[in-house]
């Protein structure tokens, strides 16, 4: 059952965007991958798969917890923080 | 020309800011850079500390910093798909000073704990990420940020469970999945008296409330409710391999969880305004990463020090603990004008010396005995059942509460299992 969407979750967050994108996927080891683990360890789902069954990333909605980069066996994800100041803001923790 | 630097810290959470007041006390030239607006914009927690270290950092700290709430309550819950089975533990002791355990939000925590360190003298520089290590030869000589080289005679790297900087310096690999638990949270706003009324609690008191059962979807972990001043923070922390082996999100584990009838109720009413996901490092000593190396230090979740016994994982106190071990560490290279990694190894010693190192070592076990499936459906299963049978009366002759527990038993798990199972208990916790 779900109370809430998680779209409507990050919608209650504080974030100052970055026009910078600090996540970025190398498509083509990207590729390769089966498994896909990104587009469930992702607590923002900010990872979805297309109808063509490829992976797109959005980067605005990023919780900066770093999972996806660690479940990812075939390094296709460019993982940095985003710039100082800028990403999610907490207002609570 | 950069100013230079006895000491920069990165990252001003508690393990960050114990260290820079310490540091900042003992004389030494202190920079703190932070990454977050202010310090706490990145950082997330279940929300309940315990633990002397910061009383001995700030006695009295409960009468000017934002505590939420004192717990009074502490709480435990088996929960199955409809049922509960808890221990609920009061005491009025909780309630008066100096107290047990503090609900705490980081965001308006750890500005406070930042400002200490900047009244004891540090400088600290937010919304500043250090990009990268600054190198002499093999030593560490300060860091790159913000496009400036600052130079300073030790970094500590207090960067959080995704430490770049212990990975830049060499200091450990890449971590594993398999190491790493994901917690994600919501905090629920709420009128104060109705989280009085609905805890039984009064004034200040508060209770955390620990949750294991099979809404984790046999995924090692549990659920957690602590109660804020005018909010809850309600969340799950679950095994981050095991979300991607079974294809399942946290967010979902989350929402089921709090869904579930012994939960929902005390959420009722009250209004999402924070979603947050963190990741906190479980393998206990096997996860250590090196702890100093020439001009360096690691403390805090970028150490792994995180104590993980069972039903709660303890970090903060951890942090504070090493941050403040690094500190003096830092001061007593300074005074013999030696930053080496032979002069730093003292900060090894320090940890051994003291209840971080000593209890992660007591507890060593404890993260493999947390993998073990049972205690997250079978015992549930197991107990709820059980009670659910006593309290049954279905009008035939009664049976005792132990032929109950037999048959609750049957064909979910053996007596010599459970045996086992004591006995890994009692080896590991």
């Amino acid at each position: 059952m779900i109370l809430m969407k998680i779209e409507d979750k990050l919608a209650v967050n504080k974030f100052d965007i970055d026009k910078e994108v600090h996540i970025r996927l190398r498509e083509e080891a990207c590729r390769e991958c089966e498994d896909n683990p990104c587009l469930y360890v992702c607590p923002a789902g900010c990872f979805k798969l297309t109808g063509d069954g490829r992976i797109t990333f959005s980067y605005e909605g990023c919780l900066e917890c770093g999972s996806c980069r660690l479940v990812c066996g075939l390094d296709a994800i460019d993982w940095n923080l985003p710039r100082g100041g800028f990403g999610i803001c907490y207002q609570y923790g | 020309m950069v100013e230079k630097f006895d000491a920069i810290v990165v990252g001003a959470g508690p393990a960050g800011s114990a260290c820079a007041c310490t540091m900042a006390r003992a004389g030494l030239n202190t920079l703190v850079v932070e990454r977050g607006k202010f310090p706490g914009a990145k950082n997330m927690w279940g929300g309940a500390y315990y633990g002397p270290l910061i009383h001995e950092l700030f006695p009295r700290f409960w009468e000017e910093a934002p505590v939420e709430r004192f717990i009074k309550r502490r709480k435990f819950s088996f929960l199955t798909g409809e049922s509960a089975l808890s221990v609920d533990f009061a005491s009025g002791r909780f309630s008066k000073p100096p107290y047990k355990g503090f609900s705490v939000l980081r965001a308006k925590f750890d500005p406070w704990l930042a400002a200490q360190a900047e009244k004891a003298g540090a400088v600290i520089a937010s919304g500043l990420q250090a990009d990268d290590l600054l190198w002499d030869g093999t030593k560490v000589s300060g860091i790159k940020a913000g496009g400036d080289d600052i130079p300073a005679d030790v970094v500590v790297a207090c960067d959080g469970a995704n430490s770049m900087l212990a990975e830049k310096a060499g200091l450990r690999k890449t971590l594993s999945p398999k190491d790493m638990k994901q917690g994600v949270k919501e905090v629920i706003q709420m009128p104060k008296e109705m989280i009085e009324q609905r805890f039984n609690l009064t004034g200040k008191e508060g209770i955390a409330w620990e949750l294991l059962g099979t809404f984790t979807r046999d995924i090692p972990g549990g659920g957690f409710l602590y109660t804020n001043e005018d909010s809850l923070s309600v969340g799950v922390v679950v095994q981050l391999d095991a979300l991607a082996d079974k294809k399942i999100k946290a967010d979902d584990i989350l929402e089921e969880f709090k869904g579930h009838p012994e939960v929902a109720g005390y959420l009722r009413g009250g209004k999402t305004v924070e979603y947050s996901a963190h990741l906190i490092p479980v393998s206990g000593a096997a996860m250590i990463p090196g702890l100093y190396g020439e001009g360096i230090l690691v403390a805090g979740d970028a150490a792994a020090f995180t104590l993980v016994t069972g039903l709660a994982l303890e970090g903060a106190n951890f942090a504070m603990a090493s941050g403040i071990a690094a500190a003096e560490t830092a001061a007593a290279a300074k005074e013999s004008g030696d930053f080496s990694k032979k002069s730093l190894s003292r900060y090894a010693s320090r940890l051994q010396e003291s209840f971080v190192l000593k209890d992660l070592k007591t507890f060593r076990k404890a993260p493999h005995l947390l993998k073990n499936p049972r205690f997250y459906r079978q015992y549930p299963e197991l107990l709820c059942e059980t009670a659910e049978k006593i309290f049954t009366p279905d009008g035939l002759p009664r049976k005792k509460a132990w032929k109950r527990l037999m048959e609750a038993m049957e064909g979910r798990i053996s007596f010599l299992q459970i045996i086992r199972d004591m006995w890994q208990i009692k080896r590991s916790v």
